[in-house]
């Protein structure tokens, strides 16, 4: 599954002589690029609707809600969300809830990825088993059992149990693994030589070396906290732990009977921009993440 | 093997204890009670006493294929899967395609922008379909300008499905499209060449090397798309809860609606449904791919 990640990096680098060729046929060319442009257009339209919505007066929305751009732009939408009770709590609890998983992914991972590639013991199949087992089980089907243990924990209603459950992510086990796998073993096996205790040689050693992988980590776990709904939805009862999308679809809900779709636009903005921006400086790791495991 | 030193599988654990504590809370201990729970009449008061429930065995199960609500749900569930996935699938494989065989300037370009829906947030897209799909919304002003009076597209039972479909798919073509691309350069490029050699032209090309070879990845992505079609809640949640009068509701949907009414029992045993039918699609995936990895 890596071999396709690493295949599609390369093929972005080295630019291939096209598989199927259609340099001999002259007007295949720009159909093909007219085709690829249109398509990207259609698939770009939900951001032009949620651009051009957010930055119209609400007066505009409502004496013409379906137009696609505003006669005159404000930011008037984004100030009131600012102002919005609870906002600034929801961004400040998804930044709290963001951190929490992406620390917590890249110290259990690196450690549990290290371990399955670079030792050999007792057990490992079984840990790898279980590290595979529990990217398949279907969340839908462990969420009752799992919300009654946060109860039970006394977590329900608290950030951290909202982060928990995505501190250890099977995904970022097996991106580790993988990475570590591709660091030699006489470099370990050196410094073990020269005495050091393996910890001492996770740290030093494996860490320092493994950027990539926790980068990689960092921004898919960063990613799926981020977008997170339904187990926020569920764990969050009162609005002081709603993350931002729990408090967008519930502010929304409330508004539903007013329509003030400037503010929900607007608020739809400031929930995507974020990883959009994002994704656009880093969209290589993105990519990688998702063709070399095959996850969503 | 040798016998493993003690010490070093010691070590081993240890670097994995933070991992497996959060597996055994999160996915192991709750996957086994939600078969538990399956099989009671737990409710959401019982919480305080969890001692308290009766074991029903499998009436839950029993009153689960007699619910029309269930059922109406497994169909929704069902048709979101056989429309979604080829669309999903298609989609992606065109411009896959496309993107491999001629295009090379522009394509990391063209990439992100079709990977672009992947990683937006679905609340905030779903936010913004409800704006374009509203009765006087985007989508109906454009309809109106070639002449067409646009429908409730939300509010119409035969209507809502089909946008919450498209929003599925929106979503999810790019990363059947990456996996695609993924696939079709690990094909061998010499294998063209060959072929060109031998007159074979673009179709067939196309037919004899191209499909074949993609066959791993094509089968990786149909079953990847499947189970999370089965799962799908987030679209119908968000855009209509199910709505207008069940035309969108899950089976996902419905062990969240049951959890909801403090029927732990009933959604446990729906999740169990939705297990096994994930656990048969994945194990049908590792028997047809085992062969090729």
């Amino acid at each position: 599954m890596t071999a396709l990640a690493a295949s599609l990096e390369d093929a972005d680098m080295t630019a291939p002589a096209p598989s199927i060729s259609l340099r001999r046929r002259s007007f295949a060319r720009p159909l093909l690029y007219g085709a690829l442009v249109l398509c990207a257009l259609l698939t770009m339209l939900p951001f032009v609707w949620v651009a051009g919505g957010s930055l119209r007066s609400l007066a505009e929305i409502r004496s013409d809600p379906g137009a696609w751009l505003p006669h005159h732009v404000t930011l008037d939408n984004f100030v009131r969300l600012f102002r919005t009770e609870g906002f600034a709590r929801f961004l400040t609890n998804s930044v709290v809830v963001a951190t929490l998983v992406v620390i917590g992914n890249i110290v259990a991972a690196s450690a549990a990825g290290y371990a399955l590639a670079k030792f050999d013991f007792a057990g490992r199949r079984i840990a790898f088993g279980a590290v595979m087992a529990a990217m398949m089980v279907p969340f839908t089907a462990v969420f009752v059992p799992q919300f009654v243990l946060t109860v039970d924990m006394g977590l329900a209603d608290t950030l951290a149990g909202i982060a928990l459950p995505a501190v250890a992510m099977p995904m970022s086990v097996f991106i580790m693994r993988q990475y570590a796998m591709s660091i030699p073993d006489d470099l370990l096996e050196a410094a073990r030589i020269d005495g050091a205790g393996e910890f001492r040689i996770f740290f030093r050693i494996f860490l320092p070396l493994a950027g990539p992988a926790v980068a990689t980590i960092t921004i898919m776990s960063f990613l799926a906290s981020w977008n997170n709904f339904i187990w926020p939805l569920i764990v969050a009862q009162s609005t002081s732990t709603y993350t931002l999308p729990v408090g967008l679809a519930a502010t929304s809900q409330a508004a539903a009977h007013v329509t003030d779709y400037g503010l929900m636009l607007a608020g739809a903005i400031v929930v995507m921009l974020p990883v959009l921006a994002l994704f656009l400086l880093l969209q290589r790791y993105f990519v990688q993440g998702i063709a070399g495991t095959g996850m969503r | 093997m040798t016998a493993t030193p003690v010490r070093r599988t010691a070590v081993a654990w240890l670097f994995l204890t933070p991992f497996m504590v959060v597996f055994l809370l999160y996915t192991a201990i709750p996957t086994v009670a939600a078969l538990g729970f399956s099989l009671t009449d737990l409710r959401g008061t019982d919480l305080r006493h969890p001692f308290a429930v009766d074991f029903t065995g499998v009436e839950n199960y029993l009153r689960l294929f007699q619910d029309e609500t269930f059922l109406r749900d497994i169909l929704n569930t069902a048709l979101f899967v056989a429309v979604g996935v080829p669309l999903t699938m298609g989609i992606g494989f065109a411009l896959a395609l496309t993107l491999n065989s001629g295009v090379r300037r522009l394509r990391s370009l063209f990439r992100t922008v079709f990977f672009a829906p992947v990683v937006t947030n679905v609340v905030a897209v779903a936010l913004i379909w409800q704006y374009a799909f509203n009765a006087g919304g985007t989508v109906n002003k454009a309809l109106g300008a070639v002449g067409f009076a646009g429908p409730n597209w939300l509010d119409d039972p035969n209507l809502a499905m089909p946008v919450v479909i498209l929003l599925g798919v929106w979503r999810n073509f790019g990363t059947a499209m990456v996996l695609f691309l993924a696939g079709l350069q690990a094909i061998p490029r010499d294998v063209y060449e060959a072929a060109a050699l031998d007159g074979a032209g673009r179709w067939r090309q196309l037919r004899h090397i191209t499909l074949p070879l993609l066959l791993p990845t094509t089968l990786m992505v149909s079953v990847l798309l499947t189970v999370f079609y089965l799962q799908v809640f987030d679209e119908p949640y968000l855009l209509t809860d199910g709505g207008p009068l069940g035309s969108t509701e899950s089976v996902a949907l419905y062990t969240y609606h049951q959890f909801g009414a403090g029927e732990f029992g009933m959604s446990s045993a729906a999740s169990f449904v939705m297990l096994v039918l994930v656990t048969l699609v994945s194990l049908v995936q590792f028997r047809l791919l085992r062969p090729r990895a």
